[in-house]
């Protein structure tokens, strides 16, 4: 048993933190919230000259063909560095299901970076994110999946989210039920990576802003209110963290149990962002209120990541009915 | 990155689940902090060693079976899994054995470890006192020279230590040289507790048995061999366990796993229906998930060679909040009924009984607020300030 990354994997966690650090992704989510995508899209082409975008397209497409676990490095660091996008469509979702029903942008495109796919997937996530940069849209509906045509627009709470209802245009293409599950459970578990990557980030920004703002003469990580409610955090991360690897070894190998532990990531992680989220923002007092703040940009995206992909309640359930079935 | 057993270890796990299978008492012992139930504790501790079962991370010289750290935790899930009975013999081994092997001379290891793995002395820890709890360098019982008699006089008063109503023998500190201060001078000693001057008073807990007891030290010699370490190095000494008690030895994944599974029987007879309580549940069973996994994770840490340190407290944090979670969720379950205790209770009290157990872990084995501060000032790096 060895239930740690490898080097090579904490390797690329590494060169992707070096990149998107130097990138100003604060600064391109929100130009990209206010309709610029330019920047965004330089940050995309980057992390696809790195790779990301050809994680999940097969090798015989240019692809990497890698592990869920790549995946979850790859989403983890999204998250922490904020980046908008829609990454878990184009990266985690589509590939599987456009190598398995044709049709759409070519393969090689989508490992390229040079194609960017969104889809909605209801009831999971109803909306397509991001149609307004994707070059299709698609429709996971049960197993069967189709080309759609950008709608109305509507508005997140994460502003450099946009959302777009998605028409189903023509019939929809029959999947392998499994090949569906299992792009759908990839997508869960990219979504609690980011989830991941996020809370700890606020994490850090709160931890650092609690070492330098003063208050009564003293710094105020000095007052043990604040030290335990960070402490909390850290411990809810701490063991999210392992549901999160832990599901993507069961999704690598195929197991029967994927589902249950994909979902056990994301009730988990939803709920240690959160308590991040909303710890960083009590740190930082008014300032963390702030429109102009970056701190704020995370809260927005833990709230909104929370229920993407799943809200909690829906995969506690998932959870429940599979470990009930499994006990005698 | 795999979760896959080797072939060692699955024949471990296999041997370990066919022998519990057939030797785990059939009915449940009485609680082990009743003198009956701590005789009968005692007897399974020693059937446990016949099998080599009672310590398998020793080494085989002191009825051990040299097995990994994984191993270990694999046993333990077996263990719990089985229905196995509380660990009588738990303090010595998980707190004092790592300390003996480390610290302690050939002679000692030679004289307490066997007696220590087939239950034949059970230890108590007596570090707490009246005026040292969470500040436990404020300890003021002492241990005066005898250079006559080659050791040394402990006088002072010891609280909380758990099984000492009945155990047999004593671990504890005592400032040693008056003059130094607070960490320096404090001599970690080894002593049996029916000595001439030693008094033991049980104390019931909440749940109403002796589970500890104060110990009162007047002129009590314990001689030069049964120093732990050298002397006025105590503090040292005594904090390689403190960092086994809040991580990895004493609370393997096992228990909460297998309390999680009865969690599930429970809310399939008792559940259906409410939504509210059906997340609590697939809460409870995610949280024991996740402590297994991040043990395997923290093996995976040991195995490279990197050392827990503060991380001990996180892992403290997180199992003894997720005991009371486990508990008061299965006392949700039991609605009105949950109160009771006993014969005629649902489970024979067992979920009230664990409860009342598991309302301790936030406190002993330093407080949660002690563990918050360690991980706020060694994990997060925050500032010490004033104390
Ligand atoms: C079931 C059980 C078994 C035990 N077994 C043993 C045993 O075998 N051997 C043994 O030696 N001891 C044992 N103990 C004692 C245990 O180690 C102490 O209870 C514990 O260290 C806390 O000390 P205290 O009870 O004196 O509480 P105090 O230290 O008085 O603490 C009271 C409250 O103040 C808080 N507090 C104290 N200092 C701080 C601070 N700096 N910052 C924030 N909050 C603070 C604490 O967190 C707690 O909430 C046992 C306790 C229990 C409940």
């Amino acid at each position: 048993m060895r239930f740690a990354l490898s080097d090579e994997r904490r390797g690329f966690a590494r060169s992707l933190d070096d990149l998107l650090g130097d990138a100003g992704v604060p600064a391109a989510s929100r130009r990209w919230a206010d309709g610029d995508s330019g920047p965004g899209l330089e940050i995309w082409r980057r992390l696809a000259e790195m790779g990301v975008s050809a994680l999940r397209v097969p090798e015989a497409h240019g692809g990497l063909g890698a592990e869920p676990a790549d995946v979850v490095v790859a989403f983890e660091a999204l998250g922490r560095h904020l980046v908008p996008g829609p990454y878990i469509e184009s990266v985690v979702l589509a590939p599987p299901l456009l190598a398995s029903a044709g049709g759409g942008p070519s393969l090689d495109d989508l490992a390229a970076g040079t194609a960017i796919v969104t889809a909605a997937a209801p009831p999971m996530a109803p909306l397509a994110l991001d149609a307004h940069v994707a070059h299709a849209v698609l429709v996971l509906d049960g197993s069967g999946l189709s080309a759609a045509e950008r709608g109305e627009a509507r508005t997140s709470v994460d502003r450099s989210r946009r959302l777009f209802e998605a028409r189903p245009a023509g019939a929809p293409a029959r999947l392998d039920p499994a090949v569906a599950a299992g792009a759908l459970d990839a997508a869960v578990l990219a979504c609690s990576a980011q989830l991941l990557g996020a809370g700890e980030r606020a994490l850090a920004t709160a931890v650092e802003y609690a070492g330098s703002r003063r208050q009564f003469g003293r710094v105020i990580g000095e007052y043990q209110a604040v030290k335990h409610a960070l402490a909390d955090v850290r411990v809810a991360l701490d063991f999210a963290r392992p549901l999160v690897y832990g599901a993507a070894v069961s999704l690598g190998e195929g197991s029967p149990d994927a589902g249950r532990d994909v979902s056990a990531a994301k009730a988990a992680t939803s709920e240690a962002a959160h308590l991040a989220a909303r710890t960083a923002l009590q740190t930082h007092g008014a300032i963390g209120y702030t429109e102009e703040y970056d701190l704020g940009l995370w809260i927005t995206k833990i709230r909104a990541l929370a229920t993407a992909w799943g809200t909690p309640a829906f995969h506690r359930a998932r959870v429940l009915a599979a470990v009930t079935a499994a006990t005698g | 990155m795999n979760l896959d057993l080797d072939d060692r270890e699955r024949a471990f796990r296999d041997e370990a689940r066919a022998w519990l299978a057939e030797h785990v008492p059939a009915s449940p012992l009485p609680n082990m902090d009743t003198a009956e139930g701590f005789e009968a504790h005692r007897e399974w501790e020693a059937v446990l060693a016949a099998g080599r079962w009672s310590v398998v991370s020793w080494p085989a010289a002191y009825l051990g079976r040299d097995a990994s750290l994984l191993e270990w935790v694999l046993f333990e899930e077996e263990y719990y899994r089985a229905g196995g009975p509380a660990r009588v013999a738990q303090n010595g081994i998980s707190l004092l054995a790592p300390i003996l092997f480390e610290y302690g001379t050939p002679e000692q290891r030679e004289r307490y470890l066997r007696p220590m793995a087939d239950g034949t002395e059970i230890w108590a820890q007596a570090w707490s006192e009246p005026e040292a709890g969470s500040d436990l360098a404020a300890l003021r019982a002492t241990a005066a020279r005898d250079e006559a008699r080659g050791g040394w006089v402990l006088n002072g008063q010891k609280t909380w230590s758990s099984r000492a109503a009945f155990a047999h023998r004593g671990f504890g500190l005592f400032r040693s040289d008056p003059s130094a201060r607070r960490h320096k001078g404090l001599t970690y000693f080894l002593f049996p507790l029916d000595a001439e001057g030693v008094t033991v008073r049980p104390i019931p807990k909440l749940d109403g048995h002796p589970g500890f007891a104060e110990i009162f030290f007047e002129d009590v010699f314990v001689p030069d061999a049964d120093v732990l370490g050298a002397p006025g190095d105590g503090w040292r000494v005594a904090m390689s366990t403190a960092g086994n008690e809040r991580g990895l030895s004493l609370r393997a994944p096992g228990r909460f796993c297998a309390a999680a599974d009865r969690l599930l029987t429970l809310w399939k007879e008792r559940g259906a229906g409410s939504a509210a309580l059906g997340e609590r549940v697939a809460d409870a069973w995610i949280a024991a998930q996740a402590y297994r996994l991040y043990t395997f994770a923290t093996l995976a840490r040991i195995e490279r060679g990197e050392s827990v340190g503060a991380d001990g407290s996180v892992n403290k944090i997180f199992w003894s909040e997720l005991d009371v979670r486990l508990h008061e969720t299965a006392l949700a379950l039991l609605g009105a009924e949950a109160e009771l205790r006993g014969a005629g209770a649902p489970c024979d009290g067992a979920w009230m009984d664990g409860y009342l157990f598991a309302l301790s872990g936030p406190i002993y084995a330093g407080t949660n607020e002690i563990q918050r501060n360690i991980v706020a000032e060694r994990v997060l790096g925050l500032p010490r300030g004033d104390r």
